[in-house]
């Protein structure tokens, strides 16, 4: 009988085990199979900007850049959608909360080749012929001094912009799902407490909720921001996959999830192993704000525990 | 005494439910007015109405009228930021915001008033001294009002109403969640601040009615049983019902 | 005093509220938005031989989906298979073994990272350690890469549903002379099987439509999906990406659609399914 009790406890230990074996793995795998850039370029493959396969040079920096400046159009424009609809939802009538809220939820699950496939018949055509003509032309956005240049006035609809556009349509349920169970978890008290000195809702929102809740709030950040780093199908079908440095908002681009996507089934030898560089440098990065967004997870999870 | 608030027929509901009954209460100016009764009779209820912080519920409504210096609060035209403003609240547990000592006190001063950095620090002290915690916090301005004790949390809490100049006072069992020993001075502050404000508390502890308050109104199912001078209440009441509950034979 | 006047903060309220309200409009209009083009155009393919019949390369008419739907249900259900009990054992070991405390708040929080994991990793991972050695892409792969992406979802919601199961029904059980392997199996899993099913079907609505990783691991073909195992299997999210990013051509096009349309309700209903089943359980307690 005992036998039998610690044999199902030490089985249930191995399977929980393999969660972290296979954590292990991932980076070992990957660091192995990336060994032959590493000494052939060292730590040079991630600042240089060369992707040419004809001559067999690969530098990691294009795919960087795009996966960073995607990400970040993509956090500027969901971050404040998300925040003001999450601060919509918990104060809404119950009923008209729970639909709203169910409705984001759902939008939180569609599969995200279906956004890609959206972003390139109907996001992407409508950027060349109405929003990229608005922004270049009316609003003679790249004659700016200064950022002017950043913004540039070719367009095709595809490019940075665009898949960080995607991006933000694609992580906003997300964000704002965590957002609302924070603003939940702030203590009706000191909400109360707020009004009762005569805060209106929007300064109880930002100078009591927000305050109280900035750990979760920045919690649900990094959980948005490690989705949009590591996404692959929405970006894929609208950046242009030009493997150049990107000169500006609108011109084609590369981010190292859809870099993989692209070369790797017909890549070998040294650009297969750039490649796996490339994962190993997304796993990281993804593998830090994961740490970051469970640390900050954690400490509200722990302080909703003391507030029960 | 002059009359600072007054109560005609006001009626409460939870949605269908009714929790206040026909409330009638004659609030005097600069006295101590003590709510008492068993729970769920209705008091913190009523307390709620006077800055109409019920508001926030949309289930809840009140009926009837609130009279503030002869106004109606209860009125679709009354600014309730103001009113918030010129009758503060003190809860059952301290709510320090998340902020500093010296931000507690000057957020809400920010919000109601244009001041100048000095005019703002001179404000907070006074407020500070006003709520009796200046001396205990004076060197630890900086740190968070969440690191100071429950007894002091609760004092600056009192010092964050006090700061905006309000008229009334607000007490919703202000000492339930506080030791003794920080009870005591809670109460004793109480004492000194009726010279400047109107105050109405809600309390369980009937000791606690007794020794600070000028006015008692026992509230039963909703109803105010009865009202008069804290002394005769406790000492001759006429109600039976009063008799029972301050006797400690139910509640 | 210097009054402020009420009117500013006020109209900044006011604007914050118009604001969320277009926030929420705006979020939810799009999603209508993507789900009426899916339907929209995806409706246009849905015929009787769409769904009985193969894909086949362009040119050749009447092409389906038939093949990359029961790909898909093979590599979604064998991924299920895959990680379903280890997970469950998984996440038996975080919520009722307390002894191994440290060594669970390490692996609880190996779980939580590996749930923010790119799919696109999961895939470079599983064709180096299952591709290469074997030598064949396989639906196998596939399963296995999709089952990787669902073992931390699993295990996580097993212990959060197991954490909401009373402790007194545990003691109780033990009380009775139960072993603590009985205690956990039939006591306390049977209480929270529904929990444990939404956590199931929720990691499965998340693979259905994963795409990244089965790019490089079940690949896809013209042909019908009995090679599982040792040949590159059909299924409908690389057949969308194939359809819509590598052909020029407007009758795959709508092919792409049809079967998006597919995936996306077959993902919702999932979605659906599952919060109703969490619906009853709550209410059910």
């Amino acid at each position: 009988m005992f036998k039998s009790d610690s044999f199902f406890k030490w089985l249930c230990l191995a399977s929980a085990a393999l969660i972290g074996i296979l954590m292990l793995g991932f980076f070992i795998q990957l660091t192995v199979s990336s060994s032959e850039i590493w000494q052939t370029y060292g730590l040079g493959f991630l600042a240089s900007r060369d992707w040419d396969p004809v001559n067999d040079h690969y530098g990691a920096l294009p795919s960087i850049v795009g996966t960073l400046v995607t990400t970040a159009i993509s956090l500027i424009i969901a971050l404040p959608l998300a925040f003001s609809a999450a601060l919509y939802l918990v104060d809404a009538r119950p009923l008209v909360g729970e639909i709203l809220g169910h409705a984001i939820d759902l939008l939180a699950a569609i599969p995200s080749i279906i956004y890609g496939m959206w972003g390139l018949f109907v996001l992407a055509p409508l950027m060349q012929d109405y929003v990229e003509p608005f922004l270049v032309e009316t609003l003679k956005l790249s004659s700016l001094p200064v950022v002017g240049k950043y913004i540039g006035s070719d367009y095709n609809g595809f490019g940075l912009l665009t898949a960080g556009i995607i991006l933000s349509i694609m992580i906003l349920p997300y964000i704002c799902a965590i957002l609302r169970d924070v603003f939940l978890m702030t203590p009706p008290m000191l909400r109360e407490s707020a009004y009762g000195i005569g805060c209106t809702k929007w300064e109880t929102a930002k100078d009591i909720v927000l305050r109280y809740g900035i750990r979760g709030i920045l919690g649900a950040i990094f959980i948005g921001l490690g989705r949009a780093l590591g996404e692959t199908m929405a970006v894929l079908f609208v950046i242009g996959n030009i493997m150049d440095m990107p000169e500006n908002l609108l011109s084609g681009a590369t981010t190292i999830a859809s870099t993989l996507a692209n070369n790797f089934p017909e890549a070998d030898g040294l650009q297969r192993s750039a490649l796996f560089a490339l994962g190993l440098v997304l796993l990281t990065m993804s593998f830090g704000i994961q740490i970051l967004a469970q640390y900050y997870l954690h400490a509200t999870s722990a302080k909703r525990g003391e507030e029960r | 005494m002059a009359i600072k608030i007054q109560t005609k027929n006001l009626n409460f509901f939870y949605g269908t439910h009714q929790a206040l009954l026909n409330n009638d209460l004659t609030v005097e100016e600069n006295a101590i007015t003590a709510v008492i009764g068993p729970s769920g009779c209705g008091k913190s209820t009523h307390l709620r109405v006077y800055n109409r912080i019920f508001e926030l519920y949309r289930e809840q409504r009140a009926e009837g009228e609130v009279l503030l210096d002869g106004q109606n609060i209860l009125a679709a035209d009354v600014d309730v930021l103001e009113l918030r403003r010129r009758v503060g609240m003190i809860f059952q547990k301290p709510t320090p915001f998340p902020m500093s000592v010296f931000e507690n006190v000057a957020y809400p001063l920010r919000l109601h008033y244009k001041l100048s950095r000095g005019e703002l620090s001179d404000r907070v002290r006074e407020a500070l001294i006003g709520a009796s915690l200046w001396d205990e916090v004076k060197d630890k301005l900086k740190a968070s009002g969440l690191a100071l004790s429950g007894g002091q949390q609760q004092r600056l809490c009192i010092a964050r109403a006090i700061a905006v100049e309000p008229e009334v006072l607000l007490m919703d069992e202000p000492t339930s969640a506080i030791d003794p020993v920080a009870t005591l001075k809670i109460e004793e502050l109480m004492v000194t601040l009726k010279k400047q404000f109107t105050i109405v508390i809600v309390t369980h502890n009937m000791q606690q009615a007794a020794r600070i308050s000028d006015v008692t109104a026992f509230f039963y199912k909703g109803e105010i049983i009865e009202t008069g001078a804290t002394k005769q209440i406790f000492t001759n009441p006429r109600n039976r019902k009063t008799e029972e509950y301050i006797t400690g034979r139910f509640g | 005093m210097k009054k402020k006047t009420i009117f500013f903060r006020k109209s900044a309220d006011r604007l914050v509220r118009i604001a969320s309200g277009l926030a929420v409009a705006v979020a939810v209009a799009v999603m209508f938005w993507i789900i009426f083009t899916v339907f929209r155009h995806g409706s246009a393919a849905l015929k009787p031989s769409f769904f009985s019949n193969p894909s086949k390369p362009y040119g050749i008419p009447d092409g389906g989906i038939a093949n990359a739907l029961i790909g898909t249900v093979f590599i979604t259900f064998g991924a299920a298979v895959l990680a379903t009990p280890p997970a469950l054992l998984g996440g038996i070991c975080l919520s009722e073994y307390k002894e191994f405390r440290r060594f669970n708040a390490t692996l609880r929080f190996a779980a939580n990272v590996m749930m923010g994991m790119p799919s696109v990793i999961v895939g470079l991972f599983v064709y180096t350690s299952v591709v290469v050695p074997t030598g064949n892409f396989s639906g196998l792969a596939g399963s296995i890469a999709l089952a990787i992406i669902m073992f931390p979802v699993i295990m996580r919601t097993t212990e959060d549903m197991l954490g909401m199961v009373p402790y007194a029904l545990r003691e109780s059980a033990l009380a009775l002379g139960l072993t603590r392997t009985r205690t956990t199996v039939q006591i306390v899993c049977r209480s929270a099987r529904k929990g444990l099913l939404t956590g199931i079907l929720l990691a499965l609505s998340r693979v259905s439509g994963e795409t990244a990783p089965l790019l490089f691991t079940a690949l896809f073909a013209d042909r019908w999906p009995w090679g599982y195992f040792n040949q590159p299997t059909a299924n409908l999210p690389v057949l969308i990406t194939e359809y819509s990013t590598n052909s020029p051509f407007a009758e795959m096009h709508r092919a792409g659609w049809g079967a998006a349309l597919v995936v996306t309700v077959l993902v919702l209903a999932i979605n659906v399914a599952t919060r109703i089943i969490f619906r009853e359980k709550k209410h059910g307690h």
